[in-house]
């Protein structure tokens, strides 16, 4: 079969990407970039059945902003999220993309799944075309598409079938998907919880990079503090409403229970003095008291 | 038609070209994983490659496979014709099977019996497996025509399929229709079920996932949908064919004049053992003939699809 050399030719490949870190190398030129679309919230809720899960969310989101939606598991993340990307209908309140309603599937919108989500049978490269619009020419799609590839870090990778590489790359790939239809907002539903400590890092860099390029106005949802703190602009920290506030007790369901705007440019020194605050006044505010000495 | 027992030996290997390609492949993706250098870290993803089956080469995965035969082969020439623990009538020595087989081949009786029946399990497996898809892709993808159907077709399961056995006779008469017929109700159920359940259990994340990205209907079903069940749909057609060799089976000893079954009827009436046990023998070797051609159709889908 002959197939020993470009194994061989991968594995190098392989050793010189872990060698350094996710490094994307710049795209060739930053062709045309992609609209940025601000996001509306107004009293946004979500009830599912008799249960209340999301109550008057109410949030503007400028185009190009990094907005982490932080909140212990359970608290309504995901089903805000799915809102914003029409993945799920029936909110109460108004939801705008761009001055507009959300529609079905919304597809000014993109979203990263917390599991990579590729069809096993596709190659990655086929798994990242999936997600280019059907305006596109095929041509134009194959030059996206290596683009794409190019950013993640996944040329090489590229004839490779979902189940031969590994999660981190898998996710990689599952943000190239996402990244094909340029998006007006990028909507991530912790993308990277289920990846190593180590790859998550690098997964974080590869975002600001994706970012930096492509400028695109970034919901992500998360359960860690540390993450939110090196990403965002602005930290949402959804929760029960303070009961002071109601009379007869706090309501069902999660609202916004602060908004913090998090200070400095990115990417981020992970330990000054001011995150440190920022990350206790969090963390109290996920009900995690032990950490202030 | 040639005798088929000049070509036993051999009838496994339309897959072993395949099987190559296969075991290559992953040999190839096993030295990828074991590479402790191959990639990020959080390689959850990544199976180890499975199936240490696959790791033998077709010749030694036969030559293990044919131990067992020739084994009770020798047994059975021991007993019988060695030992002689058994009577002719009640076990007849292999060489008297064989020359059964060599005399029924020259009358020109044996093709005569082994194409008909061939040609009935075909007919039958074709028309019950093109059913059981059609029913259970309309049930699987269709919540209405599940709610509206699938009651019913789950109390049609619930009859032993030989019970219609009567009604057929009576209905369609004694002829060639009501043999494939009773073939084909066999054959549908396994493959109605398998692909039925499938479609209902295709992953609702990657099938929301390709809503996501704009995809519905027709070109959901394609994109997503269909590819994701192709190995259950591959298992529910081997049943399927296997249950076609049983219905044909229970349709010839019931009503024919010739085929494998009718073969069989007749030599116990006539105290014929020998060609009793040749008529086992070419069933065996017909079913296993028929599963392995499927088989091999299968794993070209299967490295296509999965």
């Amino acid at each position: 079969m002959g197939s020993s050399a470009p194994t061989l030719d991968r594995d190098a490949a392989v050793f010189a990407e872990h060698s350094a870190p996710v490094a994307p190398s710049p795209l060739p030129a930053p062709t045309a970039s992609p609209p940025s679309l601000t996001v509306d919230l107004v009293h946004v809720g979500r009830t599912f059945g008799e249960r209340t899960v999301l109550r008057d969310v109410t949030l503007q989101i400028r185009p190009g902003e990094v907005i982490a939606v932080l909140g212990s598991s359970g608290c309504g993340k995901s089903t805000l999220l799915r809102q914003v990307g029409g993945l799920d209908t029936g909110h109460e309140g108004e939801i705008l993309i761009g001055g507009e309603p959300v529609r079905r599937y919304d597809e000014r919108t993109a979203v990263g799944f917390q599991e990579p989500r590729l069809l096993p049978w596709r190659s990655i490269r086929k798994n990242v075309a999936l997600g280019l619009p059907r305006s596109l020419s095929k041509l134009e799609g194959r030059e996206r598409v290596d683009e794409l590839l190019q950013l993640v870090g996944l040329s090489d990778r590229a004839h490779l079938r979902p189940r031969e590489i590994s999660g981190g790359m898998a996710q990689r790939a599952s943000l190239a998907r996402a990244l094909a239809r340029r998006p007006g907002v990028l909507l991530l539903d912790e993308p990277f919880g289920a990846l190593d400590a180590l790859t998550r890092l690098k997964m974080q860099d590869l975002l600001l990079d994706v970012h930096a390029q492509t400028g695109t106005t970034v919901l992500l949802v998360t359960h860690d503090v540390d993450e939110a703190l090196q990403l965002a602009d602005r930290i949402l920290l959804l929760g029960p409403a303070e009961p002071a506030q109601e009379p007869g007790g706090a309501p069902e369901g999660a609202t916004i229970s602060r908004l913090l705007t998090v200070p400095g440019r990115r990417p981020r020194a992970r330990s000054s003095a001011e995150v440190t605050a920022l990350r206790e006044d969090l963390l109290s505010g996920l009900g995690v008291e032990a950490h202030s000495r | 038609m040639s005798p088929l027992h000049t070509q036993s030996p051999s009838h496994d290997t339309p897959g072993s070209n395949v099987a190559a390609g296969i075991a290559a492949e992953a040999n190839a993706e096993q030295n990828r994983v074991s590479d402790p250098h191959s990639g990020d870290a959080g390689s959850a993803q990544t199976k180890p490659a499975k199936a240490p089956r696959e790791g033998l080469n077709p010749l030694a995965k036969f030559a293990v496979g044919s131990v067992v035969p020739v084994a009770l082969l020798a047994l059975w020439w021991l007993v019988t014709e060695s030992l002689e623990i058994f009577s002719p009538i009640q076990l007849p020595p292999p060489m008297d099977v064989y020359e059964a087989g060599v005399g029924l081949f020259e009358s020109g009786l044996l093709a005569e019996h082994m194409s008909i029946s061939l040609q009935r399990v075909l007919l039958g497996f074709a028309i019950g497996a093109g059913a059981g898809l059609a029913l259970g892709s309309l049930l699987g993808l269709s919540k209405i025509a599940d709610h509206l159907l699938h009651p019913t077709v789950g109390a049609f399961r619930a009859v032993p399929s030989l019970a219609w056995v009567p009604l057929l006779l009576l209905w369609v008469g004694i002829g060639e229709d009501s043999k494939v017929l009773l073939i084909a109700i066999g054959a549908f159920f396994p493959v109605f079920t398998s692909v039925h359940s499938a479609l209902r259990h295709v992953d609702p994340q990657l099938v929301e996932a390709g809503r996501a990205f704009g995809f519905h209907g027709i070109r959901l079903l394609g994109t997503v949908q269909l590819p994701a069940v192709v190995p259950p749909v591959f298992s529910g057609l081997r049943l399927g064919l296997a249950q076609a060799w049983l219905f044909l089976v229970a349709a010839e000893l019931l009503a024919a004049a010739e085929g494998l079954g009718f073969l069989l009827t007749e030599s116990q009436n006539n105290g014929r053992t020998d060609r009793l046990l040749l008529a086992i023998v070419l069933l065996a070797l017909l079913g296993k003939l028929t599963d392995a051609l499927l088989g091999v159709i299968e794993r070209k889908a299967l490295v296509r699809w999965a």
